[in-house]
């Protein structure tokens, strides 16, 4: 036992909590209290992680909150590597969005945003499904407000569209939570993973909680909501969905996948690639056709998410590393690469890709950002993105299903299409020169600072990868 | 131990860390600009010279630094390398010197520079890795670090021809990747040993090796221009003078052509690959490339689209080379991976000195230029003479040793091609020395610039010049120790030595 023994996973919870409490009674006192909140998050992930380093993975009862729910925090390695790239995202999008909202807009930026990392802390440290559907409805309702906060019709219906699909995806989902504690009396997933078996129960539990996890995670072809939500918000809050509130879904999927379902699904794990490879595809080229830069940033997040289902069929602690690296280094990118839109949008008035005007020469470090985000996206190295795909690809390769292998390669050029398209027009002249406004610095080093660490994620990989075993998140299946 | 462990660090540091500085450096700052630029150029430069001396002399420098589990980042010096780092340290000196009085007064120095610096660091890494996933590494770099400079103009023409580039590199990336993955699930070792590290494996995994042999060699051969897959070559043409220098001569057709060098001789092995059955069809891809290339170098009015299907065709000597499969000719297209570089960015240096003095671009409009600019033809002369295969010059040794090679290794349908390819050379560019030295001038010239009494800026002048004497002097003096012949002798005897 270390001397303090600080608890560090409610403090996670309460602390951004608090903090979005305070910005909604204060709301001058948004940016310092955001931005210590920050900083203190930060350092709380840092402390949790030495406590999960030193003793492996952590449960903590927290006495006295609501029995009934009987909240049960844990934390292994996957959930500290959630957390941490939820903290320093966040951190990223805080400094961001000092410098993009005005007054107006930023009482309200402030506490929403405040609560969702709250909500996003909670949902990597629960260990109850129940618990878990709380925190994503929580998830999804403030994530729904911080895309309306744009105003105008496009982001309000924007908005009511991805509200209904969060509704129903946790309601869904909600239906399995039933039916499992029904069956099996226990709502914790250490004691559900000992008690479900495959039954008609299980398997009908199973797929609505899946369905419901798809849809919000937006995996083909129930992504329809994705676009329009993540193009039409705010910046700094399409950085933050397309960063992280989508993966907190895909986390739950995967944990409940590897702790609690029957593995006997091969057929479902099939399926799910090749949603997964139809994703990839379709986004990619739905991207391609985009004239508008955040709308097709947006659909290559439906591509990228397509990458993490190939793991399901894969199923080999390589696949899931290279998924969950996928995750990682697409997180940061894709900050970046929205961090950057928006400046680009703030600069020129609009984000038109053909006519994007010499944003090299005028905006270089955002383009800079964009470019290095790039790499990343399309997995060419050193990135995190080619750590990523080099794993699949290994563990395709190694389980004989070279076909995901293809779809990885072919996502990979898409991807390259679409950023050199960008960034090809960025060196030429648009045919109308437009007026320019300038960038606050404070904007164009977030987006740098989160394109550089997808790159650095692309060199320092063993790290990060040995961080995610700590305890055993993958099980001994699957030897690779 | 740990001082000189560092030095292929130090090398890859030298062009990086300027190249880093120089983003952020204002328009305005030319003299620092040029003297950290030159610092870079001539510290790399003596790294390397350390480096051969040790490598000669059996030292082993050897860095890692760990990339996935399982897999390093290496870096490491062995003869192959310092062959191709040498080449690629004092052609970034030569170049840079010609960048800085080429892009005199031109908008977005600090931009071209530093890319400029990644290209070389790029290229550095490409040639001291030490193994594939290192090779992969650095190469996909090379690919994002010239991608700037070819669109650099910022025209559409550009902008497109960027498009092309990147169409064909990446999709060459992806297989090289492919296969190196594919390669690892197979070895679980991707380093490059003397000889290769595959004859050990299984028969029933030769099929899986034929076909990982065809991804690699796809990878590289983009970025060798090997036809089919040298489309993205003259279209990159659009991109400054010395840029194409760099492309053609030094930087990305080496690291292709290079790349198909060690997959030969560290990967598979000579012997292997030959035993497998994958030397002759990569020989015969590389002669059918030489005469591709030269017949449509024949047609192009424009010179550097001219100079553009003359690289095709002559990088892929160094191919045809290591695909015989016998001492003599790896010698011969070893030696011609630093002779092709000597000779070709000269006579882009030259074309540059045209298109910057007198606006010349075309064939046809050089008529009588030899009068005008002298010292420029006269290295464009030596270049092409070169390239012909005239004896003493470089391009004679080059293939000399390749025919030798291919009578020793009895295939003597090679020296038909050498033959019928230096028949096409002389077609080629005897005409452009006729016209240059012979004929009158049409009266003025498109785009007259005018230096004073001199021909043409000091900084454009003297690198040609330097390695136009170089290309004279390496071929007289072939037989002096750490020339590139002997040097390539050194690394042969690794190779095909009992």
């Amino acid at each position: 036992m270390p001397p303090l023994d600080i608890p560090w996973g409610p403090l996670l919870i309460l602390l951004p909590l608090i903090a979005a409490m305070a910005c909604f009674l204060w709301p001058r006192r948004g940016v310092p209290l955001a931005l210590a909140t920050a900083l203190a998050v930060v350092a709380g992930v840092a402390g949790l992680g030495q406590q999960v380093l030193a003793q492996g993975g952590q449960r903590h009862a927290v006495g006295g909150w609501g029995a009934p729910l009987g909240i049960d925090l844990f934390a292994d390695g996957l959930s500290l590597l959630m957390l941490a790239v939820t903290a320093v995202a966040g951190l990223a999008v805080s400094v961001y969005s000092w410098g993009y909202f005005k007054a107006d807009q930023a009482r309200y930026f402030w506490p929403l945003w405040l609560f969702l990392w709250a909500a996003l802390n909670a949902l990597f440290l629960s260990a109850d499904i129940f618990n878990l559907y709380v925190t994503l409805e929580l998830l999804g309702l403030a994530a729904v407000a911080l895309v309306a906060l744009a105003g105008g019709a496009e982001a309000v219906s924007g908005a009511m569209r991805y509200l209904l699909v969060s509704l129903l995806g946790s309601l869904a989902y909600l239906l399995g939570v039933v039916l499992l504690y029904h069956a099996h009396g226990s709502l914790d997933m250490a004691i559900l993973a000992e008690r479900v078996t495959a039954s008609p129960v299980a398997g009908v539990a199973m797929g609505l909680m899946v369905a419901g996890l798809l849809l919000k995670t937006a995996l083909f072809p129930l992504h329809f909501w994705l676009p329009p939500a993540h193009a039409s918000a705010p910046a700094p809050v399409s950085a933050l969905l397309s960063a992280l509130v989508v993966k907190a879904s895909f986390y739950l999927l995967l944990r409940l996948w590897l702790d609690v379902f029957p593995p006997a699904s091969a057929a479902l794990a099939q399926l799910l690639g090749l949603l997964g490879a139809v994703a990839v595809l379709w986004g990619g080229l739905l991207a391609l056709r985009q004239t508008r830069l955040k709308m097709l940033i947006a659909y290559s997040t439906v591509a990228q998410l397509g990458y993490l289902f190939l793991a399901f069929p894969l199923a080999s602690v390589i696949g899931w590393r290279g998924a969950l690296y996928m995750l990682l280094s697409h997180a940061a990118a894709k900050t970046a690469m929205f961090m950057a839109a928006g400046n680009i949008l703030r600069f020129g008035g609009h984000d038109r890709i053909v006519d994007l005007d010499r944003v090299v020469q005028r905006l270089p470090l955002t383009i800079t950002a964009f470019g290095l985000a790039g790499v990343s996206i399309m997995g060419l190295p050193p990135s995190g993105g080619f750590v990523a795909k080099w794993l699949l690809l290994e563990a395709a390769i190694r389980s004989a299903q070279w076909w995901w292998g293809i779809i990885l390669v072919v996502g990979g050029l898409l991807s390259a299409i679409w950023v050199f398209r960008v960034i090809g027009y960025a060196f030429t002249r648009a045919g109308m020169p437009h007026e320019a406004r300038a960038v606050p610095p404070a904007m164009e080093w977030a987006a740098l600072a989160m394109a550089v660490l997808a790159i650095l994620l692309g060199l320092v990989a063993p790290w990060p990868l040995a961080l995610m075993e700590i305890g055993q998140p993958f099980g001994g299946e699957g030897g690779g | 131990m740990s001082g000189s462990a560092a030095l292929p660090l130090l090398v890859l540091a030298s062009s990086l860390l300027p190249g880093l500085v120089i983003f952020f450096l204002p328009e305005a700052r030319v003299a620092t600009r040029t003297m950290l630029n030159l610092a870079g150029a001539v510290l790399k430069l003596a790294l390397v010279g350390v480096m051969i001396w040790g490598v000669f002399h059996g030292a082993h420098y050897e860095i890692r630094l760990p990339l996935l589990p399982g897999l390093d980042l290496l870096l490491r010096a062995d003869p192959l390398s310092m062959l191709f780092v040498t080449l690629s340290s004092f052609l970034w000196l030569v170049t840079t010197v010609y960048a800085i009085g080429y892009l005199e007064g031109s908008p977005h120095r600090s931009r071209f520079f530093g890319f400029f610096s990644l290209c070389v660091t790029a290229t550095v890494g490409v040639a001291l890795a030490g193994n594939l996933i290192t090779f992969l590494v650095f190469y996909e770099l090379l690919t994002l670090a010239t991608y700037p400079l070819v669109v650099h103009r910022g025209t559409d023409e550009a902008r497109r021809a960027g498009r092309t580039y990147l169409i064909y590199t990446i999709a060459g990336g992806a297989l090289l990747l492919v296969g190196t993955v594919w390669l690892y699930t197979l070895t679980g070792s991707l380093a490059f040993t003397a000889r290769g590290f595959l004859s050990g494996l299984d028969e029933s995994r030769h099929g899986a090796l034929v076909l990982i042999f065809v991804l690699l060699i796809g990878g590289l051969g983009v970025k060798a221009a090997l036809v089919p897959l040298h489309g993205w070559l003259p279209q990159a043409m659009v991109a400054p003078a010395p840029v194409s220098a760099l492309l053609h001569a030094v930087a990305v057709v080496k690291a292709g052509a290079f790349g198909i060098v060690r997959v030969v001789h560290d990967v598979y092995g000579t012997q292997f690959s030959a035993s497998l059955g994958v030397a002759l069809p990569l020989a015969v891809a590389a002669a059918a490339t030489i005469v591709y290339g030269s017949v449509r170098a024949l047609f192009q009015d424009d010179l550097k689209r001219r100079l553009a299907f003359s690289t095709v065709s002559q990088v892929s000597y160094i191919v045809l080379g290591v695909a015989i499969i016998g001492p003599l000719a790896a010698i011969g297209g070893l030696a011609h991976l630093v002779h092709q570089g000597l000779m070709k960015i000269t006579l882009f240096f030259c074309a540059g000195n045209l298109a910057e003095t007198l606006g010349i671009h075309k064939i046809s409009e050089m008529n009588g230029v030899g009068r005008r600019m002298p010292w420029t033809m006269v290295a464009f002369t030596i270049g092409a003479f070169g390239m012909i295969g005239a004896p003493p010059l470089v391009g004679f040794i080059s293939k000399w040793y390749l025919g030798l090679g291919a009578l020793e290794a009895g295939q003597g349908w090679v020296v038909w091609v050498l033959a019928v390819s230096s028949a096409l050379n002389a077609a080629y560019f005897l005409p452009i020395l006729y016209a240059a030295w012979f004929k009158a001038p049409a009266g003025a010239w498109p785009a007259e610039r005018s230096f004073g009494r001199r021909e043409t800026a000091w900084a454009l002048l003297v690198p040609p010049l330097v390695t136009a004497f170089l290309v004279l002097a390496l071929g007289l003096l072939a037989l002096a120790p750490f020339s590139p012949l002997q040097w390539a002798a050194f690394i042969g005897n690794l190779e095909y030595a009992p």
